[in-house]
């Protein structure tokens, strides 16, 4: 795309009505809830609708509940070992394809990630059942790896045939004795995206194994990180900080985790909450029944990660750690401000859009604006609608058919390991000084005026949005890399960061501003005419030199 | 099951459709399948793979999904105008039970497959076969379409079987250069080789035009290339229209090469142009050259069936030992058929179909080789055993360069050899203690 084209005005509205033309009139209307322009009304901030069925037929962005489940809660955990109910795909498609990086290798010496285990259901087990199949699996899992724990997960069709996969588990775990089995009822026509999964893996993950580790975790400040994937070794970052600084991370879910880590969750004394979507219920359950207070809060972008450690400084309210983290905020920043330098002359007023996930599409803004960009459009994949709007709307929102799929777990405090980590008044003095306990603002706050906010973008609308308003970078997930790309802007994939990485913390931070210059300014987007393309005139003669 | 050596039926389906020009697959089933498939795919060819999913919710699932298909072929059709939907089921909707001839005849009754547009699928449950299966009832689900006719127009069908586009480009310019009048489907060369130009098109000018699988049935025979992926087809076309066909193996290397040119010439009645003998000469030429490295090495090799029986083949006519061969997709016709092309080799062979990675790791450390050969995930085992490794297969999901160059035919072989002897080599220059150490090889 040449800079001429790109000196285009648009109205928002315009590109709504535009995106929505060519739809027939009953997904006109339903889409047009959940295209949103970020504008400031009489008495009330907009509405969006978010977390309702895709339209059949739409081409979505979106997965499935198991993908949720297996794939991105427990996929990351080393030491379990996965094992998939149901015929050979799902199983297949889940195997090594996030980027689960793990050092977890080095305190369990086991590491099952390498390894896809498949009941690969026939069709006699689908007509006569698959239970007995699935109980040999799990014996043969046991008997080769020996793991502390195998996770069963059931794909559409165990729901059908009705396979009880919770007693199996029951069973064989009843049997080994020193090996928990659980199983995930994540089949994927379970809810309306991923979201459904993460809930479903969390909650179990809540129920079979936290409170379980029967090693008492010592350290100072102990905390617990929710949401955080360690994709491209995001994870390793921020624990390379929380180490410099003397935070004590107890256990991450789920990036980079192992099943004591889980287990010792309820031994930390502050959760920090990063991808408020997939996880915010367990921050939740985790102060309902241990007592532990939990805070949002952002590691991707230095300024969010600065804020972020101070946040938690606050929390422990102890000089020590309070001086500690202003001394490594001073000694990574210099690095990061060099990097920022040395971009932004490039990146200044550039633009981005970004649709991604249930939180990156908000996170990633941060370091956009670090680099000086602006995002004209940004929305989220399976997030609901306290991730655009903010938790405020939480009361209000109505349980629908889909999420009553996802079974509730009744939390109430632990009558033994139950212990309220700050009194009434020291929340209420912490909150004072800035430290809002349980609270995220959502997407739509940060965005400007006038920016469309877009919930389960699909690849026609993407289409519209990049043809219409020109972004110089485009960022989604792998299905949508190269239809963007054919359109001569660029893009980066934010689930999986095509391979680069960590853009966490500071480090991360240095990473993603080369990245997005190499990304804005490469010059392999000149050369998509040809020579004879651009100027097309035969002249009569050729000049000879 | 550990570490497949297969995956479900749909993705190959999905990957057959996208051989028909200006055509949609369609899922039906829940949307995540449809999900993995495009990434899957999307990681294999660099390239975007558009598909649609029915979204099943769970509604869907317990009364079956007529309308969530019906809802999807109307917003189809409205909002991304293919020319073709190309519907494949999933596990779940034929647990269901969803019957697609029914709701296809539905679809047309209540007006909204628009006029000259098609509407077809195939039955492709994963609790049955592999993604070659998939593949191959796509396949035959468009030879279906083709109807009887007394008109023959002297074309040959060429049904190429699940091969990369580059390697279908190759089959067309062999085919032209001996002058046969040739219709292949499906064709994914065009398609999932785009070139980078500003503009994206869902439905790249490539693929086979539907209404020449229509026609099918005036050909005068069919050459399926692979018992597998494309027999079931070509006998359908045989029963059907009867337009006789001959099932050849996949051209792999130079044997099975030099019996698809045979066959080919002999049908088209022309003879075989010097540029293809030629060819064939520099192959048997770097057979020749690189021979003293590949004498007698052992190999491992997983992947497809009718891949993995041209491999072997090739293998043993360049004096390497393939010692362990697994698929993932079973067949006992395929451990038959190994067993007879590596009978004159003087070695153990095991052999396995319906087998997985897990078992060729086991085979290896009992019994270690000097070169494996399969898709993205062997590279564990490479890494595991040290091993020189060629990636051939699907998918390869960290390396490039499958869907511009082919592996079949006589260039093709020269492509194939020149990457095995570089990881051989490569692993000499690599281990060689400095004493011996050399600059010629
Ligand atoms: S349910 Fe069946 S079709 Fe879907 S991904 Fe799994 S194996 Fe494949
Ligand atoms: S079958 Fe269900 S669980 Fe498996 S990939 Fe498809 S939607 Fe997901």
């Amino acid at each position: 795309m040449t800079k001429a084209q790109k000196l285009v005005q648009w109205d928002p509205h315009n590109i709504k009505a535009k995106m929505l033309e060519k739809y027939p009139p009953k997904v006109a209307r339903k889409r047009a809830k959940q295209i949103m322009i970020n504008e400031a009304q009489e008495n009330s901030t907009p509405e969006i609708v978010a977390n309702v069925r895709t339209i059949p037929g739409i081409i979505t962005m979106r997965g499935c509940t198991y993908a949720g489940c297996k794939g991105v809660i427990m996929g990351p955990a080393c030491d379990i070992v996965n094992l998939v109910h149901g015929p050979i795909g799902c199983s297949f498609y889940a195997w090594l394809t996030r980027r689960n990086q793990t050092d977890g290798i080095n305190d369990t010496h086991s590491n099952f990630l390498p390894y896809c285990m498949s009941t690969d259901m026939q069709d006699t087990d689908i007509i006569f059942g698959g239970e007995k199949k699935l109980e040999t699996a799990i014996q043969e899992a046991y008997d080769l790896f020996k793991p502390k724990a195998i996770a069963i997960f059931a794909t559409c069709p165990v729901g059908l045939i009705g396979d009880d996969i919770h007693a199996v588990a029951k069973k064989m775990c009843a049997k080994f004795g020193d090996c928990n089995v659980f199983a995930f009822s994540c089949e994927g026509y379970k809810g309306v995206s991923q979201s459904s999964g993460h809930h479903i893996a969390n909650n179990q993950v809540f129920t079979h194994i936290v409170g379980n580790s029967p090693t008492e975790k010592k350290g100072k400040y102990k905390i617990n990180l929710l949401g955080e994937y360690n994709i491209g070794g995001d994870g390793f970052e921020i624990d390379r900080i929380f180490v410099k600084c003397g935070i004590s991370n107890i256990s991450t879910f789920s990036g980079n985790s192992t099943y004591d880590k889980f287990a010792s969750a309820n031994q930390a004394d502050l959760s920090c909450v990063m991808c408020h979507r997939s996880i915010n219920y367990v921050a939740d359950m985790l102060e309902t029944k241990y007592g532990i207070p939990w805070i949002k809060v952002n590691f991707i972008g230095a300024e969010a990660t600065a804020k972020s450690l101070r946040k938690i400084a606050k929390y422990f309210a102890e000089k020590e750690l309070i001086d500690r983290v202003e001394e490594v905020i001073a000694e990574e920043m210099p690095a990061v401000k060099a990097a920022i330098k040395d971009v932004l002359p490039r990146t200044k007023d550039k633009t981005a859009m970004l649709f991604v996930g249930g939180s990156r599409a908000h996170h990633y803004q941060e370091l956009f604006r670090e680099l000086g960009m602006k995002t004209l459009s940004a929305g989220y994949e399976f997030a609901h609608r306290d991730d655009y709007e903010g938790r405020h709307v939480l009361p209000g929102l109505k349980v629908d058919a889909d999420s009553r799929n996802i079974e509730e777990i009744k939390v109430s405090a632990d009558p033994e390991l139950y212990n309220p980590r700050k009194t009434a008044e020291e929340v209420a003095a912490l909150e004072k000084q800035g430290v809002d306990f349980k609270e995220y603002g959502g997407l739509n706050p940060i965005m400007d005026e006038g920016t469309l906010v877009v919930d389960d973008l699909n690849q026609f609308e993407a289409e519209k949005l990049v043809e219409l308003m020109k972004p110089d970078l485009f960022c989604a997930g792998i299905k949508e890399k190269y239809s963007i790309q054919k359109l001569g802007i660029p893009m980066k994939q934010l689930h999986s960061y095509d391979a680069g990485g960590p853009y966490a913390g500071f480090r991360g931070a240095v990473n993603f501003y080369q990245e997005i210059d190499r990304l804005v300014n490469s010059r392999i987007w000149s050369y998509m005419q040809a020579p004879w393309q651009k100027n097309p005139e035969l002249s009569a003669t050729y000049a000879w030199e | 099951m550990i570490n497949p050596a297969k995956t479900c039926q749909p993705i190959g389906a999905m990957y057959a459709a996208l051989g028909i020009k200006g055509c949609l697959p369609h899922s039906h089933g829940a949307q995540g399948c449809c999900a993995y498939h495009r990434s899957t795919l999307t990681r294999h060819y660099k390239e975007p793979i558009s598909a649609s999913s029915s979204s099943f919710t769970e509604g869907a699932s317990v009364f079956g999904g007529q309308a969530n298909l019906l809802q999807a072929i109307n917003n189809i059709f409205s909002v991304y105008e293919p020319d073709v939907i190309a519907v494949h089921t999933t596990c779940l909707s034929e647990t269901i039970g969803d019957d697609l001839p029914q709701i296809f005849n539905k679809a047309i009754k209540d007006q909204i497959v628009p006029e000259g547009k098609t509407v077809f699928g195939a039955s492709t449950p994963s609790y049955i076969g592999s993604h070659v299966t998939g593949f191959s009832n796509m396949v035959k689900a468009m030879a279906a379409l083709a109807q009887p006719s007394d008109n023959k127009n002297g074309t040959i069908n060429i049904i190429p079987g699940w091969v990369e586009p580059s390697d279908m480009e190759e089959l067309k310019r062999l085919a032209a250069l001996i002058g046969a009048k040739i219709m292949m489907f499906p064709d994914t060369s065009g398609v999932l080789d785009a070139p980078l130009t500003g503009t994206y098109s869902m439905f790249p000018g490539g693929g086979t035009p539907i209404d020449k699988i229509k026609d099918a049935g005036s050909a005068s025979g069919t050459l399926a290339l692979g018992e597998w992926c494309s027999a079931d087809a070509a006998r359908l076309l045989d029963t059907k229209c009867k337009v006789p066909c001959s099932i050849l193996d996949m051209p792999f290397g130079l044997q099975a090469t030099d019996r698809f040119i045979d066959a080919l010439r002999t049908i088209a009645g022309s003879s075989v142009p010097d540029e293809i003998s030629i060819e064939r000469g520099k192959l048997v030429d770097m057979m020749s050259d690189m021979h003293q490295y590949f004498y007698g090495k052992k190999v491992a090799i997983a992947g497809d069936p009718d891949q993995l029986i041209a491999m072997t083949e090739f293998l043993v006519s360049i004096d390497m030992c393939p010692v362990h061969i697994v698929t993932g997709t079973p067949g006992k016709k395929f451990e038959k058929r190994i067993r007879e092309l590596t009978g004159e080799m003087d070695c153990e062979v095991n052999v396995k179909a319906k087998g997985d990675l897990f078992l060729l790791h086991q085979w290896i450390k009992n019994e270690p080789v000097d070169l494996l050969i399969g898709n993205t995930y062997c590279k564990y085992i490479a890494r595991d055993e040290d091993l020189p490794f060629v990636r051939w297969g699907f998918p390869i999901l960290d390396r490039q360069g499958h869907q511009h160059f082919p592996t079949v035919g006589y260039t093709g072989g020269l492509r194939l050899l020149e990457k095995i002897l570089s990881v051989l080599l490569d692993r000499k220059d690599r281990d060689d203690p400095e004493e011996v150490f050399e600059l010629v090889l």
